[in-house]
């Protein structure tokens, strides 16, 4: 198998095409002025190359906003599982989104497992997108070691000026490469442009805030007590907008709807977020988090602290989309270099 | 988009039917279910099941029985939500579903041999009664056993006639408190902590086991430290809010735990210091 094939600019558009044909591609769209969210295209023209983090990560398709578990029916007392699925394939996944998948899939496969997640990814193609520069000053991609490629994709792009290169990392992708028929292979020039592509990158991406990724864990690990919350505390709105647009926020609510006839319905579950007010309250009121403080925490801890004691992994993947969309401009970057300042 | 029906899922419930139910008090109903076609829930003390209701939703409800009760199970439901407000309307009869038993129940083997001080207060009682249950199912097993129960009001009392023979047993220590007495009352009355001092206990080889409302924990262990009982060997078991029970949806989550998985059931050693716990 050819590692790595070359796609001229002119046949982008014929390759996204012929995808297209053959099944659901789903790929970052412009949605006005440096907004985009991955939706289905049908050509490369419609694809924005260059962009910033969409809106929502494509956490969308591995854990769809509302899914149904079961479908009931109370005459009969029945209750079955379902499972809802699409075959798709994922263009342009930037490096930061991949890593969340993989937390993702962390999560997910970790036993018990989801069934429904898991076989719901296996039927999703992921096509990856190299950032050659930051994508704006809210990424912090670099600290947490997701400006390069690190795998989770079946094939990998980078865009050369005429031309892109891709990696093949799995038999799925070579099938997408084969079946298109644009593909080059890549001669030893290109592969060379690529290494000094990426060689360009290390002087570009820098540690983004005043901490060195081994010694994140370390500054969480005592962040406990920390006045930073408090701060939070005043600002944070409670809007959940933070974890919705997390690549690796996954917690949900169960819920069931019973259709008109009042008989049949589902049991479904939709994204739930712990910094709504009621996420950790039990019978009797009690509420386990009840300020925001408490709840803010909680969330930069799932990302630095407690998943890196489960799975040795940050589940923050740089991307910068809580601080891009916190009504109240909080920052995670901003946040870490508090936290920092305090320990010193 | 393909939608599909599973043969496996996590989701899926087993069907159940209520053999018994009736009130308890003015606010806890009881409930002896047994799964269809004669399956035993197969449990051990301390876990919790997922209680489903077609149409309106699932709730987490702690076994309230010995697993030495092998064809059915018994749950006590306090009517406060959604789910437990529409368990409190069903009667014998009725079918519900049943996930689990989920989550890590006391540890039975490492208990046996030794003297149990059991400290439960107001709802506490019903988890820890599968486990005192289990014990006195299995008596000769154990050490010493102590029992120590404290509720509000003599009205609150849950399994009155239970309690009552564990009190009348040559094999086991029993005391019971009530914050505020009626005027039948014979029995102790003060809060719960005040019957640690008195119980006559070897600390080496005593595990000390609290199950009680978040309000108690600081206070109950606090006494039970003074008895110089190690940390290793206190258990508690620990309430949250839970929607799937499989350690995934986050709503359960202790800091680094998820109480539907890596609890409810703790040692004291493992949750000491962790602000989110206690």
């Amino acid at each position: 198998m050819q590692q790595f094939v070359v796609l001229k600019k002119e046949n982008f558009d014929a390759f996204i095409s012929s995808l297209a044909q053959t099944q659901k591609v789903v790929a970052p769209v412009s949605r006005g002025y440096n907004n985009f969210s991955f939706q289905e295209v049908i050509s490369g023209k419609e694809i924005s190359l260059k962009y910033i983090p969409t809106i929502l990560p494509p956490k969308k398709y591995f854990l769809p906003p509302r899914e149904t578990l079961t479908a009931y029916n109370k005459r009969e007392n029945a209750l079955n599982a379902i499972l809802e699925y699409e075959k798709m394939v994922i263009f342009g996944v930037h490096t930061c989104d991949l890593a969340g998948i993989q937390c993702l899939n962390m999560v997910f496969v970790d036993k018990p497992k989801d069934i429904n997640y898991i076989i719901r990814k296996n039927k999703i193609a992921i096509i990856g997108l190299e950032c050659n520069d930051y994508c704006d000053e809210y990424a912090s991609c670099c600290v947490v070691e997701n400006h390069l490629p690190n795998g989770g994709y079946d094939l990998f792009f980078t865009d050369l000026g005429d031309a892109f290169i891709v990696h093949i990392n799995t038999m799925l992708g070579e099938e997408l490469v084969s079946k298109a028929a644009v593909f080059k292979p890549a001669d030893a020039k290109t592969l060379k442009s690529l290494e000094s592509l990426r060689q360009m990158k290390r002087s570009i991406f820098k540690d983004e805030v005043n901490v060195k990724h081994e010694n994140l864990k370390i500054l969480f690990d005592s962040a406990f007590e920390s006045k930073v919350w408090e701060d939070l505390n005043k600002r944070c709105v409670a809007c959940g907008n933070c974890t919705n647009v997390c690549p690796t926020c996954y917690c949900f609510d169960i819920i069931d709807e019973p259709n008109l006839d009042l008989n049949t319905g589902v049991r479904y579950r939709n994204w739930d977020s712990c910094q709504n007010e009621p996420f950790a309250k039990v019978a009797g009121n009690e509420n386990f988090r009840k300020e925001r403080s408490q709840r803010q925490r909680h969330r930069y801890m799932r990302k630095f602290k407690y998943p890196v004691d489960k799975y040795s992994r940050y589940f923050c993947t740089g991307c910068g989309r809580c601080s891009r969309t916190c009504m109240a401009k909080i920052k995670l970057k901003e946040t870490i270099n508090d936290l920092a300042k305090e320990t010193k | 988009m393909k939608r599909i029906e599973l043969k496996e899922s996590e989701y899926i419930v087993a069907p159940a039917k209520i053999l018994e139910a009736r009130m308890m008090t003015a606010q806890e109903k009881y409930f002896k279910i047994a799964l269809e076609g004669g399956v035993s829930l197969d449990h051990e003390p301390g876990q919790f099941v997922m209680v489903s209701l077609l149409g309106i939703g699932e709730a987490p409800i702690s076994i309230s029985s010995s697993p030495t009760k092998r064809s059915y199970f018994e749950l006590v439901v306090r009517n406060a939500g959604r789910v437990t407000n529409a368990l409190h309307k069903m009667e014998a009869g009725d079918s519900l579903g049943i996930r689990g038993p989920f989550g890590r129940g006391f540890p039975v083997q490492i208990l046996e041999g030794n003297d149990l001080l059991f400290v439960a207060g107001g709802l506490g009682v019903v988890p820890l009664r599968s486990l005192i249950n289990f014990v006195i199912d299995n008596r000769r097993d154990f050490g010493k056993v102590h029992i120590l129960l404290g509720c509000k009001k003599p009205a609150d009392l849950l399994f009155a006639n239970e309690i009552n023979d564990w009190g009348k047993r040559l094999d086991v220590n029993f005391s019971c408190t009530v914050d505020k007495a009626d005027p039948d009352w014979k029995g102790n009355i003060g809060l719960i902590t005040s019957l640690i001092p008195g119980v006559n206990l070897n600390p080496k080889r005593t595990f000390a086991i609290v199950v009680g409302p978040p309000i108690m924990y600081k206070f109950v262990l606090l006494e039970i430290l003074k008895k110089e009982i190690p940390e290793k060997q206190i258990y508690v078991s620990l309430e949250r809010h839970m929607k799937c029970g499989i350690g995934k949806c986050g709503h359960c989550q202790i800091a680094q735990y998820y109480c539907c998985k890596d609890g409810p059931v703790f040692s004291y050693d493992q949750i000491k210091g962790n602000k989110e716990a206690l």
